[in-house]
């Protein structure tokens, strides 16, 4: 019996449970099934599904599927609205989000309970993370709409934004999602996820409550059908979608040159790197913040421990008694550190990896869990690299533990992975917690710290983890556009390639031939052939027909030369005003050059010119274009640095061979990066001809690779290769389309556009937007004090 | 479970009294590798602090529970400059029972013995306590060496411990020299610290390492774990006289190197937090943190006291609210 004299000797803690009432009684007053809720109003419940508790297993509300028809009626109501709701000033745009935030502040312990019954997660993490982050992001937005127009000069708006959010933290996702779509003028239309569409359900009704405009936020609720059919949805501007790494790539695919603005937060498989100097005690509660929070479903869990040999020993062991002191069950417990796993469909997942694990003979440990969707925190030892452990991501509340040597070790397993989503580093050392988080390659980075998130920082992945940034200054900018420019006559697709002797060529005083550029050497081409360069009249040279590869070959060269990336910008800037020099005192030949494919003199003159201001210009950037340190908790600096995406395939426009190939390859190695660029198909040679001026302003073999021939071909090899960071593309709508189709095997990021479309002696051509698009931001979290 | 339910529960023997054969620390060697370089992250140790309350609730009869446990642990404490043979004569009947007789019947346990782990006092006021308990098993403390400084000559220090152990305290809280911490002097604490405990005899030797002096908490673990290593029966925080007193992140620490020490030795030592706790919230906080970072054995008196004054009368407001629902009113309840 639970007498106070029989407690006295246990001293067990006993049931607290959460009182969920107030929820019992509004899921009953929807008993009949809920309906979307578009245009400000909820519809009758067409055809539903069941939602469950997973912790009770019993079916709790009804839920429309969601059709076709009702994405359209919902994205209607949202482009009816788009238009009044952006052009509102932004302190009115603040008002609504501010009491969003209050309204939902006011209803914090309903949605917390609500979230913990359709989700299964403990209520102490929906009641003291979950919705005080809501309420969090929803007031720094507000402050967002407030200052947009200083803060965000000529940017605007991109429409309609699509949004497809997950399971895990399904009323957070929806503050991620929803509250930056609203701060810069955008509506919204969004889907929850089928497994938890509840508390979105609940965040409509206080929209009402608040009075928001009709149709600016719409819901319709269904499975990953209803998903799809919004983010194909041509009514669609902006797609925004969390969830797994296999949908974001058929999303990827889905909407290739589309036009639509696309972020994606996708899977991960994050290291947690524990140090020999670490405080073991602080990291082994930093595993239980990350791997067992939220039951391990967490796009960014540390789900691999990575230990240093000589702490591995006592770092397993306390590890292992903290495990015993975890209490899994009823969600609604107080008490309860471990809930239920979202779905029996979910649960067997876990169990199916795990057991997989076991069979490659891992050593499991773990403890108990109830009956039900319940999974044990689970350590897997003894894993090596190769386990389906330590590759597939689990979601789910199982975390992996296996030793290194050194620190190089440690950096070389942690970006052992096809993910960049997060990483969280343990040592007292600060010159090797930094220097870590400089090498690991992942959006977010916590040093002695795991899982602290915060409206005012970006999250987002590196890799297969996604792009665009969600929070800080770098996420709002994912919810605004710029106005692109539009090619009058857009670019066409280049005639044929010839590969056989040219009818006559002009004669030159020594014969030369334009090789390819690769690792700093100039390189035959793999194919042995040649095509003709024509010009004003007839042929005026020779270029190398490249092929795949040369392409691999050159972006092995690109891969060889990190260290240019780790140079300092004003060691880049120097590099790069040589080259400007070099170039300058060579213009006389870059113009002739110009002028053999027909250009008049005076505009072979304001090219080459404009190159060289432009070089300058980047040159200039190179040190300057830094990050930031955001505002987030006390006692945390958390640093949002700027870093170069790695290895860029660029894709020339056909016109202005020379300004359009600087204009581009620029800003990429300005910010570090190492490219492999494809010039202008038609005339290659005013950038095969820089290679020796490249050569003799120091640039180092590598960073710079030219590789000449067809253009849609070598971008096509660009975009499906693994080890390519990024590609941009100017050309044509359909080598668009192909680049952003063939990039989702490794989802890199593109950039796309008419090869046409820009002016490229213009203000066009250059500017801050192309070094952003050049960069990823890195957020490392810093907590200090002794 | 209503009153009347909780009325209706049978009352076994006693459960609760603090007399201590608990095994003593015999410590050992100095040695610094036990500490050295041993990594203690604060902002860590902040965040696990501030989630412990939020993990664990008791509610109903598991929180009437964990209240009267926490009773059981108080050292009951006096130590003001205005103390008197009546003050502490008072003090003792509160300690002898510390809840009313109503609240006790309400609870269901008016058969359980039930008093406050010890009394804490001066040294010229520990005859007065030993008096008062007299017929108890309640022991007495005696804070000594200088308390709360401790900057007085090693002799008349260590002549202060023989006196009130002489006097009949049963345990003593010793403060260290802070110096010694702050210069990194640790065979001086070391020696200083065993010194104290020869002079203890049979008395337990409660060392106060005056955290809020320490301020970093590397300073915290190593002076706890030479402390330890140099025969302390309890590690305690604060004298009270601190700027800060108690806190969580500090006994978090504190714990930790207790464990370890408990690891590396197979000795078990007990931990007392002191000042400035003073609700009926801290008594649980603190007791979460004892259950969850070292088990259920230190949730006993002899291996943790609660150094407090005010909190009792917290915690029987508390009790009292448990049996009758409704708020108290401390004019209801005996003065300590």
């Amino acid at each position: 019996m639970d007498t106070i004299t029989d407690i006295m000797q246990t001293m067990s803690y006993g049931p607290a449970p959460e009182d969920s009432g107030v929820v019992r009684d509004w899921l009953k007053k929807h008993e009949a099934g809920f309906g979307h809720f578009i245009d400000g109003a909820f519809t009758a419940p067409g055809e539903t599904f069941d939602v469950m508790n997973p912790a009770t297993e019993e079916v709790i509300a009804k839920v429309s599927q969601g059709t076709a028809a009702d994405v359209d009626a919902a994205v209607k109501a949202a482009r009816s609205a788009q238009k009044d709701w952006a052009a509102l000033p932004g302190h009115e745009r603040a008002k609504y989000l501010y009491a969003l935030a209050r309204h939902i502040q006011q209803h914090a312990r309903f949605l917390a309970v609500l979230e913990t019954i359709d989700n299964g997660k403990p209520i102490r993490e929906s009641r003291d993370i979950d919705v005080p982050l809501v309420v969090r992001h929803f007031y720094h937005h507000a402050g967002w709409a407030e200052i947009l127009a200083d803060e965000f000069p000529g940017a605007r708006a991109h429409g309609v934004c699509g949004q497809v959010i997950p399971w895990n933290f399904p009323l957070l996702m929806l503050a991620w999602k929803v509250a930056p779509a609203l701060a810069a003028g955008n509506t919204v239309v969004l889907k929850p996820a089928e497994y938890t569409p509840l508390t979105a359900l609940a965040l409509a009704e206080i929209v009402r409550e608040i009075g928001l405009p009709k149709g600016v936020f719409n819901i319709v609720t269904g499975d990953g059908e209803t998903g799809a059919a919004i983010t194909g949805h041509p009514g669609i501007d902006k797609v925004a979608f969390t969830g797994s790494t296999e949908v974001g790539r058929l999303i990827r695919r889905q909407t290739a040159g589309t036009g639509k603005g696309l972020t994606l937060e996708l899977g991960g498989k994050s290291p947690f790197i524990v140090f020999a100097d670490a405080d073991l005690d602080a990291a082994v509660e930093g595993v239980v913040d990350s791997i067992w929070f939220n039951q391990g479903q967490v796009c960014c869990a540390g789900s691999r421990i990575l230990v240093a040999e000589a702490a591995a020993k006592r770092f397993e062991e306390l590890l292992r008694r903290r495990m015993q002191t975890l209490v899994i069950g009823d969600p609604l417990e107080k008490s309860t550190d471990v809930g239920a796993i979202v779905h029996p469909v979910q649960l067997e997942r876990i169990r199916s990896l795990v057991e997989q694990g076991r069979a490659e003979g891992v050593t499991i440990h773990q403890g108990e869990a109830p009956a039900g969707c319940f999974y044990p925190p689970t350590l897997a030892t003894e894993v090596e690299p190769a386990s389906i452990l330590s590759s597939e991501e689990i979601f789910g509340p199982v975390v992996t533990l296996t030793s290194f040597r050194t620190p190089e070790d440690g950096v070389a397993l942690a970006n052992n992975t096809r993910y960049g989503l997060a990483a969280s580093i343990w040592s007292e050392n600060i010159n090797l917690a930094i220097d870590v988080a400089a090498k690991v390659k992942a959006g977010v980075v916590w040093i002695n710290c795991a899982n602290l998130f915060d409206a005012g920082a970006g999250f987002g992945g590196y890799r297969e983890s996604g792009f665009g940034r969600e929070g800080g200054r770098e996420g709002m900018g994912a919810y605004l556009a710029h106005p692109a420019p539009k090619a009058k006559r857009p670019e066409e697709k280049p005639g044929t390639l010839s590969a056989t002797p040219v009818a006559e060529m002009a004669a030159s005083a020594i014969d030369r031939t334009a090789k390819l550029y690769v690792g700093g050497k100039q390189a035959r081409p793999d194919s042995g052939y040649s095509y003709g360069v024509s010009g004003a009249k007839g042929a005026v040279g020779l270029a190398g027909l490249g092929n795949r590869k040369d392409v691999r070959n050159a972006v092995e060269a690109a891969h060889k030369a990190g260290g240019w990336g780790a140079q300092t910008g004003h060691n880049r800037a120097q590099v790069l005003y040589y080259l400007a020099e070099n170039l300058s005192a060579r213009a006389a030949e870059f113009e002739d050059r110009l002028k053999s494919f027909g250009q008049g003199g005076d505009a072979a003159k304001a090219e080459v010119a404009t190159a060289i201001r432009r070089i300058f210009w980047y040159a200039a950037q190179a040190d300057k274009f830094d990050g930031a340190v955001h505002q987030t908790k006390s006692a945390h600096v958390t640093l949002a640095m700027h870093e170069p995406l790695g290895v860029l395939g660029i894709a020339c426009p056909t016109a202005l061979p020379l300004l359009g190939f600087v204009s581009l390859v620029l800003p990429a190695i300005a910010m570090g990066n190492r490219v492999v660029a494809v010039p202008s198909q038609t005339h290659p040679l005013a950038a095969t001809d820089l290679y020796q001026v490249l050569d003799t302003s120091d640039v180092p073999g590598g960073v710079v690779n030219i590789v000449t021939g067809e253009r849609d071909v070598l971008a096509r090899t660009l975009a499906e290769h693994d080890d390519v960071d990024a590609v941009w593309y100017f050309g044509t709508a359909a080598g668009g389309r192909m680049v952003e189709e063939a990039s989702s095997g490794n989802l890199k990021q593109t950039w796309t556009e008419d090869g046409a479309a820009r002016d490229w002696t213009s203000s066009e051509g250059q500017g801050r937007s192309f070094l952003s698009r050049a960069t990823q931001v890195k957020n490392i979290w810093v907590p200090y004090g002794e | 479970m209503t009153v009347e339910s909780l009325r209706a529960v049978t009352v076994p023997e006693a459960t609760a009294h603090a007399a201590s054969n608990h095994a003593r620390n015999p410590g050992m060697k100095l040695s610094p590798e036990m500490f050295e370089g041993h990594a203690v992250n604060r902002s860590a140790a902040e965040r696990r602090a501030a989630s412990l309350g939020a993990r664990r609730s008791v509610k109903k009869q598991w929180q009437a529970a964990w209240l009267l446990n926490a009773i059981r642990c108080i050292d009951l404490t006096t130590l003001a400059g205005d103390d008197t043979a009546e003050r502490v004569r008072r003090l003792c009947a509160k300690a002898r029972r510390p809840l009313a007789a109503h609240i006790m019947d309400g609870l269901g346990i008016s058969g359980m013995t039930l008093t406050t782990g010890a009394v804490c006092v001066y040294p010229t006021m520990v005859p007065h306590a030993v008096k008062a308990l007299r017929g108890t098993d309640i022991p007495v403390a005696s804070v000594a060496t200088g308390f709360p400084a401790g900057l007085m000559p090693l002799k008349l220090r260590l002549e202060e411990i023989r006196y009130a152990v002489a006097e009949g305290a049963a345990e003593i809280d010793i403060v260290i020299t802070r110096e010694h911490v702050l210069n990194g002097n640790w065979s001086a604490l070391y020696d200083e610290v065993s010194a104290m405990r020869e002079a203890c005899g049979e008395a337990h030797l409660k060392a106060i390492l005056a955290t809020g002096d320490l301020q970093t908490l590397r300073n915290v673990y190593s002076a706890s774990m030479i402390a330890m290593q140099a025969g302390a029966d309890f590690i305690k925080t604060s004298t009270g006289k601190e700027g800060v007193n108690a806190t969580i992140p500090v006994s978090l620490v504190m714990v930790r190197a207790l464990r370890d020490y408990l690891d590396a030795t197979g000795h078990s030592v007990g931990f007392k937090p002191a000042g400035g706790m003073r609700s009926a919230k801290d008594a649980l906080n603190w007791q979460f943190l004892m259950k969850e970072e070292l088990g259920r054995d230190w949730l006993e008196p002899t291996l943790f006291r609660l150094g407090a004054s005010s909190m009792l009368g917290d915690i029987e407001r508390q009790l009292e609210h448990n049996v009758t629902g409704r708020y108290a009113a401390s004019s209801r309840h005996a003065l300590a």
